[in-house]
């Protein structure tokens, strides 16, 4: 049964494989772009979270700068966690998560289309939107770009993690908060070399390391972030 | 997953039958029992009456006896349960995912437990309950992970799903460990000088560290007792409606 | 090895403390038609969802041309059709969108055939209207058309009439008939009188159930 694969079926396989990956990613990318309000919800959400610390706590400039890396990426993180939970819902909803898993395709790829997906109207606007923050927040000039970088390496693991608790609560109908307790200890080195990235950044620190330990970080993530994802979506479908 | 579920011959999953597991752990209780009982009379005793007190912190480092078999125990806790998940998932074995349910709540409280004696021994030691010291803070994001394997069993209402959702959550969280500890342990050095660091003891005495493996054993023995009581607790609950249990309720 | 084309060996299944059904086996041969019937919370859903590999809370063997389904499900999935509860339609994209994503998720399926399965299902002129402006009954036909697409063997068919009309539920009957023709097979329960009704192998959950 299918054990037979010659050279040129490997190699439909392969282009087929990226058609698939491709086609999933356009999907859910227009399906974003038909429901504006999902899109811009997170965004307005992480302007308005770090808008409360000057308010909060003090709007004093210097001081403001020394705390701006770690409340960009808190509120970056708090608008992720936001957003995951829309990732499987309306798919689980409307059945077509359950022709998702039913499908020969191989699911490992259909998961890490959809949270590029995901990533691309989440984690990629709010790194665009950052220096704007940033600004906000008189972080020094020298700390955009490792604020930048970072947030690039960085968001994609937040979408990934966060997609495993989303899969795993798809079926609970408060899966909101549930998934938050779930993801955020698991976020914990990406703040930590994320933040430490931008400050190294301003304090004119060489910066390579950093995105080398968020690279590793998110290469072990694309390996075995969708394994997981992909068993927690059919136990969550199977109920 | 489910691929991989008929590599095993039947004779594994008999032995895995909840009531063969029942009557083993049954079996098994009464000696950890009294074994934890002695050490853990043995090892308080001797930790806090006979091993010689500390040159820099005098007395209050005995609480090291309590500290660090209860933050051991945390860490390999956790183990059990990621793994016991793991082989709930692969071969659909009921009875490990009930071991894995027990492992939870008892890992917290020992969480809790290396916590809390952490910051009483914080105060003489450092002068404030809580210091950002990084085996503090990765023992605080490691009952974080406890509290969301548990807030998971508790939102799922179908058993074997809760058990399923559980374990996948479990091993996320033991392959992460590492790197939360390691990043935190970066973090910490980023942030404070070293200083002084707790359990980090160079070269302990003999009469210092000796009651303190008895007390780990006893620890651990005291764990198998708990664990194996839930466990029991657990299967009974599960099989509820099998024809051994309710002929074990009638006997009583 | 039986060489039914699915074999199920005493299936148990159970839920919410209940035994919803012990010792159950059949098969399921190319060119049959099977209803299954019974109550509501007989456990029709719940044994359709476990014949499609959606759902494995049961205990027993289930057996795809003599294989056992878990370790040939790669195959086993590209050749069923399953139809649930929900239809597995956006509501944001249309028809045609929706079957397109279809057809990518089943390779073999040639998507130049989308539009001619709009038409059988009589939705030809709401191609390109979103799902979500029409009704119930066109939203499950669009999600039927795939019966016109799919060139898999086992449809399993959980209540596909549901708000379709008339015309439709005869039109379907007699698709099905086609394909129990063409060797094909098909597990549906449906609260409607069958018409093909003595073309059909029935089974009852409810005589079949636990004590």
């Amino acid at each position: 049964m299918g054990i037979i694969v010659t050279n040129e079926s490997a190699n439909s396989e392969g282009s087929s494989v990226l058609s698939l990956f491709g086609a999933v990613l356009k999907r859910d990318l227009m399906l974003a772009y038909r429901k504006k309000s999902d899109l811009f919800n997170p965004l307005i959400f992480f302007l308005m979270v770090a808008t409360l610390f000057p308010l909060g706590v003090s709007p004093e400039p210097d001081f403001l700068a020394q705390i701006a890396p770690g409340v960009v990426w808190v509120a970056a993180l708090l608008a992720t966690l936001l957003s995951m939970e829309s990732v499987f819902k309306s798919d689980f909803e409307d059945g077509t998560l359950e022709q998702t898993l039913l499908s020969p395709q191989p699911l490992f790829v259909i998961v890490l289309a959809k949270v590029l997906a995901h990533w691309m109207m989440s984690g990629l606007p709010l790194t665009l939107l950052a220096p704007l923050l940033a600004v906000m927040l008189f972080l020094p000039a020298e700390g955009m770009s490792g604020l930048m970088l970072s947030l690039l390496i960085g968001t994609p693991t937040l979408s990934l993690v966060g997609a495993i608790g989303a899969a795993l609560t798809v079926g609970l109908r408060k899966g909101g908060v549930l998934i938050s307790l779930l993801v955020l200890p698991l976020y914990i080195p990406v703040l930590i070399f994320g933040t430490s990235a931008v400050q190294a950044a301003v304090t004119g620190l060489p910066l390579a390391g950093f995105f080398a330990l968020l690279g590793a970080i998110l290469a072990l993530g694309l390996v075995l972030a969708p394994l997981a994802i992909s068993a927690a979506l059919r136990i969550s479908v199977s109920g | 997953m489910s691929e991989k579920k008929n590599w095993m011959p039947r004779w594994f999953y008999q032995l895995a039958s909840p009531r063969w597991s029942y009557e083993i752990m049954g079996k098994l209780l009464p000696g950890f029992a009294i074994a934890a009982f002695l050490l853990l009379i043995a090892g308080t005793v001797w930790a806090l009456l006979f091993a010689p007190s500390d040159y820099q912190q005098g007395n209050s480092f005995r609480i090291i006896y309590i500290h660090v078999p209860s933050a051991l125990l945390a860490q390999s806790c956790y183990m059990m349960m990621a793994i016991a998940g793991a082989i709930g998932l692969i071969w659909k074995m009921k009875v490990a995912d009930m071991v894995a349910k027990s492992c939870a709540p008892i890992g917290a409280t020992m969480a809790v437990l290396a916590l809390a004696t952490g910051a009483i021994w914080g105060k003489p030691t450092w002068g404030s309950w809580w210091v950002w010291d990084a085996r503090l803070t990765s023992m605080l994001i490691l009952l974080f992970l406890y509290l969301g394997v548990i807030a998971l069993y508790s939102a799922i209402e179908n058993e074997a799903m809760a058990a399923k959702s559980a374990a996948v959550l479990a091993l996320v969280g033991l392959v992460n460990i590492p790197i939360i500890k390691y990043s935190v342990d970066w973090w910490n050095t980023l942030h404070q000088p070293a200083t002084f660091k707790l359990t980090e003891r160079p070269a302990m005495a003999p009469e210092m560290w000796l009651p303190l493996l008895v007390m780990v054993i006893g620890f651990y023995c005291f764990f198998a007792v708990s664990l194996m009581m839930r466990t029991r607790n657990e299967i009974l609950v599960r099989e509820r409606r099998a024809s051994w249990v309710k002929e074990l309720v009638e006997k009583q | 090895m039986s060489t039914a084309l699915l074999h199920v060996d005493k299936l148990y299944c159970e839920r919410d403390d209940r035994i919803l059904f012990e010792d159950l086996s059949f098969s399921i041969n190319a060119g049959e038609v099977i209803q299954v019937e019974g109550q509501n919370g007989s456990g029709k859903t719940t044994l359709l969802r476990i014949l499609s590999g959606l759902s494995n809370h049961y205990e027993g063997d289930i057996f795809w041309k003599g294989a056992l389904l878990s370790t040939v499900q790669d195959d086993f999935r590209r050749e069923i059709l399953y139809f649930g509860h929900h239809p597995g339609v956006k509501a944001v994209l249309t028809p045609e969108e929706n079957l397109h994503w279809y057809a990518a998720m089943h390779p073999s399926i040639d998507g130049k055939k989308i539009a001619m399965a709009l038409e059988q299902v009589g939705l030809r002129g709401f191609e390109d209207s979103p799902c979500h402006t029409l009704s119930a009954g066109q939203n499950r036909r669009v999600s039927l058309a795939r019966l016109y697409l799919t060139s898999a063997k086992l449809w399993i068919l959980d209540e596909p009439f549901t708000a379709i009309d008339k015309k439709g539920v005869a039109q379907k009957e007699q698709l099905i008939l086609d394909h129990a023709a063409n060797g094909g097979s098909v597990i549906l329960t449906t609260h409607h009188e069958l018409a093909i009704s003595e073309k059909v192998r029935r089974f009852n959950l409810d005589e079949l159930a636990g004590t």
